[in-house]
């Protein structure tokens, strides 16, 4: 596959099975709706990933794997089960801990980017900061360095309608990491990008793990994209089907 | 969160929406505007009224019958009226006191083609001294006209603007009611005050009045006027007891007339007047409520608007209490701004008013910081709501949200 030839990472080299695991779930459920209408999300789903993994999540529509993300990034509640994030039993945090958690150790790439209308790129890379009640100069100059990182330091002003796909998602990625978080959560980055740029944010997110060390969970329904990473988790109706290198589990 | 860029945050959002910032802050406007305006107006009233009151002098005593006492049978009635027997006897027994006996009654005025309902005042020639209203043209009433109660009338300049326009109006014949009577004279012109336009009367003779138009002796209103300062009170007493004894009522007894001085006039007058600023301010109050029932909506809308910002807000890391600061300084600012504009309007408009009707400007300090805090009142009060709904969102759910 071209795209994965132009991938020059080795997994097991960055990755020694020793790293600790930031990221554990056992039995976890993920159910919507109660007595015969209920839909498992999430059938018994048991997960770990060591820090500086870069793990793909793939399946079908429905099979559970944004419901993950959404259950790892803390932005749902499960329903049974434990999810232990940096050896923190996360069912016992409150939603302000969750919120700090969220803001310190996670940062977010959605599918529609999700930046904020008519507010300039530098201003949205700023946001997490402002919730941290960094000084408006202190922040500005890291708002700027994570712009630098994903190379738009020059459309710092610029306001995401006049930004293009590629560019808007880069800035969601400046966004995510300016607060130096070790997990790095995306939901279907790509999603609306051209296979052009597309590739430049996998060379974002690669760079980003080999020179950070931070640790990527990234649900595509792409195999090309799911190639990029050193571990894809496969979900078919809540279940794990698959975990294992790409180019096991995408035969 | 520092509370500079939640307030920075917060004006961006209103900035965004001009137009619909406006017209949320519109009804707050209006609210503190009128409240503003009202209470200030009535004020206003007061003090021309005041001012006019204090210019006829502390010595002058108005004495009338009161207009309901306890009869036979518990029945309340009007007390009867004086008769020029009181009159005289007060003039008797009462020295160092100008008294002016009124009768009036309001009737139909016709000059050539213009007709109108006046108040006609019959007096005696003390009159123009004790309430201080002089003639200044013709004459006042002669010895003849009073004892015989002669068809003869003064006009109030108001009257002589209305019914003559510019024909001279000495001499000539005015219908009042059945009677012709001929103008001997016009009163100065006093100056409309309070509403109230003192110029718009006609006197005639007190006998010309019972005689001709009210068709009885009774006598109204009767002023006194204490000729020596400071004196007015013993006069009110004096007068008291004799109007008691005349009356005949005894010692437990209530009186069955009232003898008023300016002072009383005032007190009253400052009742009435409260009364009014109390209920012209609770109707305004009600627009303020709604000013903010309009805030509480758009900032409703608003919240179910913004519900994906909502969610990335929450996603990459505010708290619940930063949404709902947010949203609720946005509510304040919207109502602190409503209220500097509602201020500014009220000002203008008791402003406008006081000029157009020749009141006095009165701006009270505390009526502006009244309105204003009420205005921010209203932002908290009706912003907690919005801003709990959009705290509350679940992170997931307000990101779907489309």
């Amino acid at each position: 596959m071209s795209i994965q030839a132009t991938s020059s990472i080795d997994p097991s080299g960055l990755h020694p099975q020793r790293a600790p695991a930031i990221i554990r779930m056992r039995d976890v459920y993920k159910i919507y709706g109660k007595g015969p209408t209920e839909v498992r999300a999430l059938d018994g789903v048991n997960l770990t990933i060591r820090a500086g993994e870069f793990v793909a999540v793939m399946g079908p529509s429905g099979s559970g794997k944004s419901s993950s993300l959404n259950l790892l990034g803390c932005l749902d509640v499960l329903t049974a089960g434990e999810y232990w994030f940096h050896g923190i039993n996360v069912a016992t945090l409150s939603r302000d801990e969750l919120a700090l958690l969220r803001l310190k150790f996670m940062g977010f790439v959605f599918q529609s980017y999700n930046l904020l209308p008519r507010t300039s790129a530098v201003a949205n890379v700023e946001l997490p900061l402002v919730y941290e009640g960094m000084s408006r100069r202190q922040r500005r100059e890291m708002a700027r360095a994570a712009l630098r990182i994903v190379g738009l330091e020059h459309r710092e002003n610029a306001t995401p309608n006049q930004l293009s796909g590629g560019q808007q998602q880069r800035v969601a990625i400046a966004r995510a990491l300016v607060t130096s978080p070790p997990v790095l959560l995306a939901d279907e980055p790509t999603g609306n990008l051209d296979t052009q740029t597309a590739e430049e944010i996998m060379n974002q997110f690669v760079s980003l793990r080999s020179q950070r060390n931070i640790t990527i969970v990234m649900v595509t329904h792409e195999p090309e994209i799911a190639a990029w990473a050193d571990r894809v988790l496969y979900f078919v109706d809540g279940k794990i089907e698959a975990d294992g290198p790409p180019a096991e589990v995408l035969k | 969160m520092n509370p500079l860029d939640t307030l920075l945050m917060a004006s961006q959002a209103i900035a965004r929406n001009k137009m619909r910032s406006f017209l949320t802050m519109l009804g707050v406007i209006i609210g503190v505007g009128s409240v503003i305006a009202m209470v200030h107006l009535a004020q206003s009233a007061t003090r021309s009224v005041t001012d006019q009151i204090s210019s006829i002098g502390s010595n002058l005593l108005f004495v009338s019958p009161s207009f309901s006492v306890r009869g036979a049978g518990g029945v309340r009635r009007p007390a009867p009226a004086f008769d020029m027997n009181d009159v005289e006897a007060m003039r008797r027994e009462i020295p160092g006191v100008t008294i002016a006996p009124t009768a009036s009654q309001t009737a139909t005025v016709i000059h050539g083609s213009i007709n109108d309902e006046i108040n006609i005042e019959g007096t005696t020639n003390e009159y123009f001294s004790v309430r201080n209203h002089p003639v200044v043209r013709g004459r006042e009433f002669d010895e003849n006209e009073l004892l015989g109660g002669a068809a003869v009338c003064i006009l109030g300049q108001t009257v002589v603007d209305e019914m003559y326009e510019h024909q001279e109006p000495l001499g000539s014949l005015l219908r009042i009611d059945r009677t012709a009577c001929r103008v001997i004279g016009v009163l100065e012109k006093k100056g409309l005050s309070g509403g109230q336009d003192p110029d718009h009367i006609i006197l005639m003779p007190i006998k010309s009045v019972q005689r001709r138009l009210a068709g009885s002796l009774d006598v109204r209103t009767i002023y006194v006027s204490a000729l020596q300062d400071g004196t007015s009170s013993r006069v009110k007493g004096d007068i008291e007891s004799l109007l008691r004894q005349r009356r005949r009522i005894k010692s437990p007894m209530d009186d069955d007339f009232r003898v008023r001085d300016t002072q009383d006039i005032l007190d009253a007058l400052a009742e009435t007047t409260a009364t009014m600023s109390l209920l012209l301010g609770g109707i305004a109050a009600v627009s303020l409520l709604v000013g903010g029932i309009g805030i509480m909506n758009i900032m409703l809308v608003s919240v179910t608007e913004r519900t994906r910002e909502i969610g990335i807000r929450l996603a990459i890391g505010a708290r619940s209490r930063d949404v709902l600061t947010q949203f609720l300084v946005e509510s304040i600012v919207l109502a602190t701004f409503g209220g500097v504009l509602g201020v500014a309007l009220g000002l203008g408009g008791t402003w406008l008013m006081t000029s157009q009707f020749g009141m006095p400007f009165v701006m009270s300090v505390g009526v502006l910081l009244l309105g204003f805090g009420f205005a921010i009142c209203i932002g908290v009060i009706f912003g907690i709501l919005p801003a709990r709904k959009a705290a509350r969102l679940n992170p997931i759910d307000a990101l779907r949200h489309e």
